[in-house]
């Protein structure tokens, strides 16, 4: 019997329009509901994680002024701060979120493969949510053993919520990984299997292609910390061994012996790293289609940059240890790491070589998306030069234990991707709500974000290199090296860092308020060449594509094609003499 | 352009133009390819177990307990060293085998036959899972092992013992029930009407995915 690709049966999708609010809207399967519901979960979360930043900035800025954080609380701000941000506002929202709305509609699917198993997985991230917000409430509080977690001090007493905090951390983070893993295999198996007729690999946009090589990152990477976050529960609940050495605390041995610590920042870092580029890949991939977009240009190198991509997402698994260079380990280790890790600035520099050749003479337009895009292109070199001098051991090991890396960290992987995540919230507003944002108010929150971030993060490195220590709750005179200038710094930093923070209420304003008073949007807004720009209502109905799956016959990227009547052809317009062949790598023009 | 006969390119470039088609890239079912890419994952989580486990064993200044003399058992007055894990490595391996058939008989679709080997599956798996708590009692009871510690020397040889067998041992429950379920559709013929088998190999690929990890954990942990 011949073998009939599933996207070519029909039947396969025979879909049951769900009609009660609560399977429609809660119990959805519905993979852009369940995006929605993804996003809004992480943005909420998020502003936690932002109110808490707020709260340690006026404690830095202004000690003995305000008080709301004692000393002994501070780390676990600076802990949730941390890991809410990564994990359950970055991950989530890249993949959970963008990842489910965009991969069926970019590759003309229904759905996603597995729609129930879809909708478990944001079941399970609510649940790991709520486990982590449980963790504020414990006796003892949150746990404040940073967001690296690392043993021994994490289950020691002594430690703020080594106790409960620690297992409730530990507990979300499992979950985390299931959910995780749930939409993960969704999201991998939908790429490899889906995709509509004529969407081969290399006319996928780069967006799917960036969360593509972030997924299978996770589901490679998060196994490690999802076994490190099972043998530290061990460790803390039952008195197992696996991290911790006999150590004696409070003056007392305690019951462990023989445990391994660098083994935990082993495993934890094997997922570290990857982490970093399951938040950035999807950034590049979203970011290269706004330039390409708002610039009505077609994305300068397209291959190059699919192969970068790939380089990266390998790349990322063999650098784990120079997090580690201070930690203590062979210096032929530290070589072998520095090596991998200056390489990947190879693939990063095409990248960002690409970016800027895109919009080159491009017909800019700049709207609120492609500010955000071009915004990020600045952060992100910033932050990337000095992601070279924190890659190499002898500039590291000073450097480790600075604000420097604190500067580098958030500008490459706190401020970049979240600057893409606001871009491609207003790029693809009109199509998730049918009612157009605000534009004034979009390039305010642009300006004041993108400056502030700014304002914020380059005082550090200055900080970082004289070498003010980070997770310090203050800096008290008498540590004489710390001039007057870095409380100067300090104050000017916290100030700043107020005023982006109350940026976001506005941006917060305007995604409330344009959803039920916004002009209705054009279903293509941006003019854009991609299928989800395609769909037949707007926002796209339930199975997307009403009653025939469209048929790709370009790539992505054909905008302002010699001798075409306007300047993008959509991907599923077939060749004729109005809509010629763009320039599509490997077919002549 | 899709329903004309695929031309076959030869060579390397032929392999690059039928991954890179559109559509899909395997040629399977969506329940296969989704499980293929489970158990990689799946095999990340067990090698970062044993990588931990060997880890520990060298991190330890405790001398790591022999486990022929721990994983012995005394039949008929004669010490045998690893008896009931060969034992249970043979279980679990022909189990192996009557899920292959359980397969086979599945692409022919004899709903009979294919429902009773996948039930002699599930009840080898649970055969082996009852050797196994017997093994944890004997351990528990007799030996005096526990996860914090053992009378026989390093603390982590409990530890890591009862971590990465109890996770293999949820695998095999799991996959005991997953096994059965399908193996009742079978017989109930679900699949009939579905009109397609596949379920039955997808559990497959899981059953000798589990056993696969045995044979590492038998290597790595009983035998080392």
């Amino acid at each position: 019997m011949a073998f009939v690709a599933i996207a070519d049966r029909d039947h396969e999708h025979a879909l049951h329009d769900p009609q009660s609010f609560i399977r429609k809207y809660i119990w959805s399967q519905d993979h852009k509901v369940i995006a929605v519901q993804y996003a809004l979960v992480a943005i909420s979360i998020g502003l936690v994680a932002l109110t808490m930043s707020v709260l340690m900035r006026l404690q830095l800025g202004f000690p003995d002024t305000f008080n709301i954080i004692a000393p002994q609380e501070y780390y676990q701000y600076i802990t949730m701060h941390g890991m809410i941000m990564v994990i359950y506002l970055l991950t989530a929202l890249f993949l959970g979120g963008f990842g489910n709305y965009l991969i069926p509609l970019m590759l003309g699917a229904r759905d996603m493969v597995f729609p129930y198993l879809n909708m478990l997985s944001f079941w399970f991230y609510l649940l790991a949510v709520l486990v982590l917000v449980a963790g504020f409430f414990v006796p003892g509080g949150p746990t404040g053993a940073g967001w690296t977690l690392y043993p021994p001090q994490a289950v020691l007493p002594g430690t703020p919520g080594a106790t409960w905090g620690i297992i409730c951390m530990l507990a979300s983070l499992a979950i985390f990984i299931v959910a995780f893993t749930m939409g993960g295999l969704n999201y991998v198996t939908t790429v490899l299997q889906a995709r509509c007729r004529g969407m081969t690999f290399m006319r996928m946009p780069l967006s799917v292609w960036g969360i593509f090589m972030a997924s299978i990152l996770g589901l490679l990477a998060f196994p490690a910390l999802f076994v490190s976050a099972i043998m530290m529960a061990l460790d803390s609940l039952i008195g197992t061994s696996f991290f911790m050495p006999a150590v004696a605390s409070m003056g007392e041995k305690t019951v462990h012996t023989g445990g391994s610590p660098l083994l935990f920042q082993h495993l934890f870092w094997f997922f570290g790293h990857p982490e970093v580029y399951i938040v950035a890949l999807p950034a590049f991939g979203i970011v290269s289609d706004l330039l390409s977009t708002h610039a009505r240009r077609n994305i300068f190198g397209y291959r190059m940059m699919v192969w970068a991509i790939l380089a990266i997402g390998c790349l990322s698994f063999v650098v784990w240890a120079h997090h580690m260079y201070v930690s203590g380990m062979n210096p032929y280790f530290g070589f072998f790491f520095a090596t991998t890790t200056l390489i990947i600035a190879v693939p990063t520099a095409i990248k960002v070589y690409n970016w800027v050749l895109t919009i080159w003479r491009g017909d800019v337009h700049l709207t609120v998306p492609m500010l955000f895009a071009i915004g990020f292109i600045f952060t992100f070199i910033n932050g990337g030069l000095t992601g070279l001098f924190l890659g190499n051991v002898t500039v590291d090991v000073p450097l480790s234990g600075t604000y420097f890396v604190v500067a580098h960290f958030h500008m490459v992987m706190g401020v970049s991707p979240i600057l893409v995540v606001f871009g491609a919230i207003y790029h693809w507003y009109p199509k998730i709500t049918g009612r157009m944002f605000d534009e004034a108010l979009g390039k305010f929150h642009f300006w004041m974000t993108f400056l502030g971030a700014y304002a914020i993060f380059l005082p550090m490195h200055y900080m970082g290199i004289l070498g003010v220590p980070r997770r310090y709750y203050g800096y008290s005179d008498a540590i004489q090296f710390i001039p007057p200038s870095v409380h100067e710094a300090n104050e000017w930093i916290s100030i700043s860092a107020m005023i982006v923070a109350a940026t976001q209420l506005v941006f917060l304003y305007n995604l409330i308020h344009s959803y039920f008073k916004g002009p209705v949007a054009d279903p293509n807004p941006w003019r854009a060449t991609t299928l989800e720009w395609q769909t037949p209502q707007t926002p796209p109905k339930h199975g997307n594509w009403g009653k025939d799956l469209p048929e790709v016959h370009r790539w992505a990227y054909d905008y302002s094609v010699p001798g075409a009547p306007e300047d993008f052809i959509p991907q599923n317009v077939p060749h004729s003499d109005k809509t010629p062949v763009g320039r599509e790598h490997g077919v002549p023009t | 352009m899709s329903h004309e006969p695929a031309t076959l390119e030869p060579g390397f470039r032929g392999v690059t133009a039928d991954w890179s088609a559109d559509k899909q890239a395997f040629p399977v079912p969506w329940g296969k390819a989704m499980m293929w890419i489970f158990l990689l994952s799946d095999t990340f989580i067990f090698s970062c177990f044993l990588t931990s486990y060997m880890n520990v064993r060298m991190s330890t200044t405790d001398p790591w307990p022999n486990t022929a003399e721990v994983f012995a058992l005394t039949v008929a007055g004669h010490h045998i060293p690893l008896l009931l894990i060969a034992i249970m490595t043979m279980v679990l391996i022909t189990s192996s085998g009557t899920m292959a058939m359980a397969v086979n008989f599945g692409y022919r679709r004899d709903r009979k036959r294919t429902a009773q080997l996948m039930f002699a599956t599930a009840a080898l798996g649970l055969c082996f899972v009852g050797m196994q708590a017997f093994e944890w009692t004997k351990l528990i009871v007799d030996e005096g092992v526990r996860p914090w510690g053992n009378p026989m020397g390093a603390a982590q040889f409990g530890s890591s013992f009862f971590m990465i067998t109890g996770f293999h041992g949820m695998h095999v429950t799991g996959g005991v029930i997953y096994l059965s379920v399908v193996a009742w559709r079978v017989l109930s013929g679900f699949y009939d009407r579905k009109g397609t088998y596949e379920t039955v190999e997808v559990a497959g690929l899981y059953w000798h995915f589990v056993d696969l990890v045995w044979v590492f954990i038998f290597a790595f942990f009983y035998l080392w």
